[in-house]
């Protein structure tokens, strides 16, 4: 039985073949991929980075919006922070109750009906129609009538957002598992009851998150606001009546603009803006991490 | 058994009817308002179709099938869609033909290639390229980007002159804000979402079908070609027509890079326009028919996408409830 014992090792590593190599071709072009994706990404954020971390400070946050011709150190872009902030703090407040409460619609009380399986459907079709056209839809319908103001502007970003949360929400919902709702059935409770008290707060970490990337992505929307806040240079408290600002529609506007001061400012309030969307992100991760109970 | 049939608390007939009658009133209303919130979906697609159309419909009914023509000029009242529905076609083939392998190679790389403690971090890394805002990608395109391309333009340019289809397509006359730059700028802007859909459709593939083919021996991409794409086909021609929905609509960062000319040319690397960027860049000037073209340009944009979106969520249902009948 010692035949081990003869000099002779058999090399069962297989030889390179062009198999092989076709496989190791292959993995390298998928990670060449995915470096080709990194360099444009660091090349925007370091440009936004550089460009806009010299300019931004207090002042530039909150000084008033000087005229395109200035060089960079004056003036900033405080109009335009504390638009961003209240449109899309409206925006929030109506977009987010209505699609929680379409999923509870779709999860809890459509099941398999015909209608829930449209309503399903075209919540995830009306996240695909383009942000321009919802500027379109709400000028036709708002602007026209009432004129420009911060809550035509949030009505826009509210339609953008209304799909995404019910989306979002709808699969959290969905993870719920349905022994509590038996649970809760059992002791007597009515099904408004359990959905309120017992399933939106099991759901209730992964909901805010979503609701926040909702947010996230609303805040940087610029082609909607166009036609229904009218981009204006002056500080406007009042989100309900006259027009207003936000950031991404005065990056637009000094986007476009041939002054370097114009320009400068373009990149500080795009910081702002990136930096205001990476702070929901994170929230969103962590509020993820700590409260969502069920996850994917 | 016949003990437990008993117990059971379903099984009396007419309790339950007694029990639907004593709904108290709050349930009632909760449930009223979660279908009335359900329904606002479908209202606001419905108001959407109407009130545009209404806004455009002067534009409709002056130009009839010239809205149509190739011809796009206020001064002279000639309002021509074409080059719009051109330039959006083809800054939407130049954005699908860069981010579709790219996408498909990262999300084959996550599920296949990388261990699962290095793919949630790559996940991240590519959902920050959907946290850029739009107008960031054009201020960035416009005044970095663009500048910097020209030159790779020109050079190129001037290699394929007169190569007869390469000329056509290639050659002078360059511009840095062009057809090719907001087709880059776009293939940015849906990789995200096309990887991200490509890889949950991808993630669905059986891994006895990937055992089976390794136990028959094959390599990774052998296996790949195989097991996985075999069965995510469909879904990822899904995720393909969703990034178009994308791209076609994507407004500001197009409406900067893209040259702002009403022309319809076979030259890439000239300034062309596109359906999105000529209504965020006029509207505001714009009056009587101007206005109700732009909103007619509109209105087309939402047939458009509308219609792509619901074949892509159809396919990927469809390629989904195979999968699960398989």
């Amino acid at each position: 039985m010692a035949v081990s014992a003869g000099r002779q090792i058999v090399d069962l590593r297989e030889p390179p073949s062009w198999r092989r190599t076709k496989n190791r071709i292959m993995t390298v072009l998928m990670v060449l991929a995915f470096v080709l994706v990194m360099v444009p990404l660091g090349f925007v954020l370091y440009t936004v980075i550089a460009k806009g971390a010299s300019i931004i400070s207090w002042q530039f946050l909150t000084g008033s919006i000087p005229p395109n011709v200035l060089p960079a150190n004056v003036g900033g872009m405080g109009p335009a922070v504390v638009g961003t902030l209240e449109i899309t703090a409206l925006a929030t407040v109506m977009a987010v109750p209505l699609g929680v409460l379409g999923a509870v619609y779709l999860n809890e009380y459509g099941g398999n009906k015909l209608l829930a399986k449209v309503i399903g459907f075209m919540s995830d079709v009306m996240t695909g129609v383009p942000s321009i056209v919802m500027g379109l839809f709400i000028f036709s319908i708002w602007v026209l009538h009432f004129g420009y103001s911060g809550l035509a502007g949030a009505l826009a970003l509210g339609c953008l957002m209304l799909p995404i949360v019910i989306r979002s929400t709808y699969e959290m919902l969905r993870l719920v598992p349905d022994s509590l709702r038996e649970g809760s059935y059992a002791l007597g409770a009515s099904k408004a009851r359990v959905t309120v008290t017992i399933v939106l707060p099991a759901a209730i970490g992964g909901i805010v998150s979503g609701a926040l990337l909702a947010v996230a992505r609303a805040a940087g929307e610029t082609a909607p606001l166009l036609f229904t806040i009218l981009t204006v240079t002056t500080v406007n408290r009042n989100v309900f009546s006259g027009a207003n600002t936000s950031l991404p529609s005065q990056i637009f506007a000094n986007a476009s603009s041939p002054y370097v001061g114009a320009q400068a400012r373009g990149w500080g309030a795009a910081l702002t803006l990136i930096a205001i969307a990476f702070i929901l992100m994170i929230v969103a991760r962590f509020v993820t991490a700590r409260f969502a109970r069920y996850q994917r | 058994m016949s003990i437990l049939t008993k117990a059971d608390p379903a099984g009396p007939a007419g309790s339950a009817r007694a029990l639907s009658e004593r709904r108290p009133l709050g349930d009632r209303g909760f449930q009223i308002l979660a279908l009335a919130a359900g329904l606002l979906v479908l209202l606001i697609l419905v108001l959407i179709a109407v009130s545009t159309s209404q806004q455009a419909s002067s534009w409709f009914s002056t130009e009839g099938l010239k809205i149509f023509s190739s011809s796009w000029d206020p001064a002279a009242n000639k309002f021509g869609a074409l080059p719009f529905i051109y330039g959006t076609a083809i800054t939407a083939v130049i954005a699908l033909v860069m981010a579709v392998p790219v996408s498909v190679g990262i999300a084959l790389l996550l599920n296949e290639v990388v261990p699962y403690r290095w793919s949630r971090p790559i996940v991240y890394v590519i959902d920050l390229l959907a946290v850029v805002p739009s107008v960031v990608w054009g201020l960035w395109g416009i005044l970095v980007f663009a500048p910097w391309i020209q030159h790779i333009y020109g050079s190129i340019g001037s290699g394929v002159n007169g190569i007869p289809v390469l000329g056509n397509l290639f050659g002078t006359p360059t511009s840095g804000a062009s057809f090719f730059t907001a087709g880059i700028i776009l293939a940015f802007m849906i990789t995200p979402i096309v990887t991200s859909l490509s890889r949950e459709v991808i993630a669905t593939v059986p891994a006895i079908d990937r055992e089976g083919a390794y136990a028959l021996g094959a390599t990774r991409w052998e296996m790949i070609r195989g097991a996985v794409w075999p069965h995510s086909q469909g879904g990822v021609v899904g995720a393909v027509l969703l990034g178009l929905g994308r791209a076609m609509g994507e407004t500001i960062a197009a409406a900067l890079v893209i040259g702002s000319s009403p022309t319809i040319t076979s030259h890439l690397f000239a300034p062309g326009y596109n359906m999105p960027s000529v209504i965020a860049n006029e509207f505001g000037e714009a009056s009587g028919v101007f206005r109700a073209g732009l909103m007619g340009l509109g209105v087309l944009l939402f047939a458009f996408t509308i219609i792509i979106n619901v074949v892509a969520r159809a396919v990927v249902e469809r390629s989904a409830r195979r999968q699960r009948g398989a």
